[in-house]
């Protein structure tokens, strides 16, 4: 985090998943994993710095109307399977696509006993729509954030299975 | 900080209203120094401080070095992982059992 940077506008989310971390990587990275949990659609990486990241609509999203691709951005920093560093911006509401691009970083920490620390860092400063789209409030409809993927990625690599 | 914060720990972290407030107020506005809290809490430095630990303790507050300050931040994934396995499974069928009966008994004035 850039000492310039207006340090209420960032949010952390922190899990404790029982998992190799390169197995975590996979699942932050890899579209056939992506399409598993969370909000299910498949999430493609260019992973080097200056690659593209796109996370696709699911066939649901699109009978909803939107678009093929919901999320952009790119890769700034790789270090598998450790740290991945990237934009992130919503393609779906004209406010969030207007906004520009947030700045957004996977940490995954071995912690011993077989856990790994998972920690997404969300700068979102000048982005007031899409720091309202990744608030902590977890129980709105069509909601979940962060906290709702994290958990859902726990239970999928913890017992093979997601949540939703 | 324990390797994996127990459920214990989280419920016991939030079976206190200071910390269930010091929790609304990282909400309201993340990244505060132990200072800030300190004067809004009307509380002692060292009160504050064995409350952080606690909430610390249950990965509910994370903390992150600025300069000089240390800045605090509201871990909501915990209290999500309780509401996934602790409410959702309990109050899914009641509510809508209740919202039946209720639209039930409405139907028949």
């Amino acid at each position: 985090m850039s000492t310039t940077t207006d340090p209420a506008t960032t949010k952390i989310f922190e899990i404790y998943i029982k998992a190799p971390a390169s197995e975590i990587w996979t699942a932050i990275t890899d579209p056939e994993w992506t399409a598993r949990y969370g909000y299910k659609g498949p999430s493609q990486y260019e992973l080097r710095p200056g690659g593209a990241f796109r996370a696709h609509a699911t066939p649901g999203m699109r009978e909803m109307g939107l678009p093929d691709v919901v999320v952009d951005g790119e890769v700034l920093e790789v270090d598998p399977p450790r740290k991945l560093v990237q934009t992130y911006r919503f393609l779906f509401n004209e406010e969030t696509k207007a906004e520009g691009f947030s700045r957004l970083t996977w940490e995954i920490n071995e912690t011993g006993a077989g856990f790994c620390r998972v920690t997404i860092t969300h700068e979102l400063e000048g982005l007031p729509g899409m720091a309202g789209a990744v608030s902590s409030k977890f129980n709105e409809q069509g909601g979940g954030g962060w906290g709702w993927i994290l958990s859902d990625l726990k239970s999928l690599l913890e017992t093979g299975k997601a949540m939703a | 900080m324990p390797e994996v914060a127990s459920d214990d720990a989280v419920f016991k972290a939030l079976a206190d209203r200071t910390r269930r407030s010091l929790l609304d107020r990282l909400f309201e506005r993340d990244g505060a120094s132990l200072g800030e809290l300190e004067a809004e809490l009307s509380m002692s430095r060292f009160g504050v401080m064995k409350h952080l630990r606690i909430l610390e303790d249950a990965n509910l507050v994370i903390t992150r070095r600025s300069g000089r300050k240390k800045l605090h931040y509201l871990n909501p994934v915990p209290i999500r992982l309780i509401h996934d396995r602790w409410i959702d499974k309990y109050t899914e069928r009641r509510v809508s059992m209740l919202v039946d009966l209720k639209t039930k008994l409405e139907s028949r004035e």
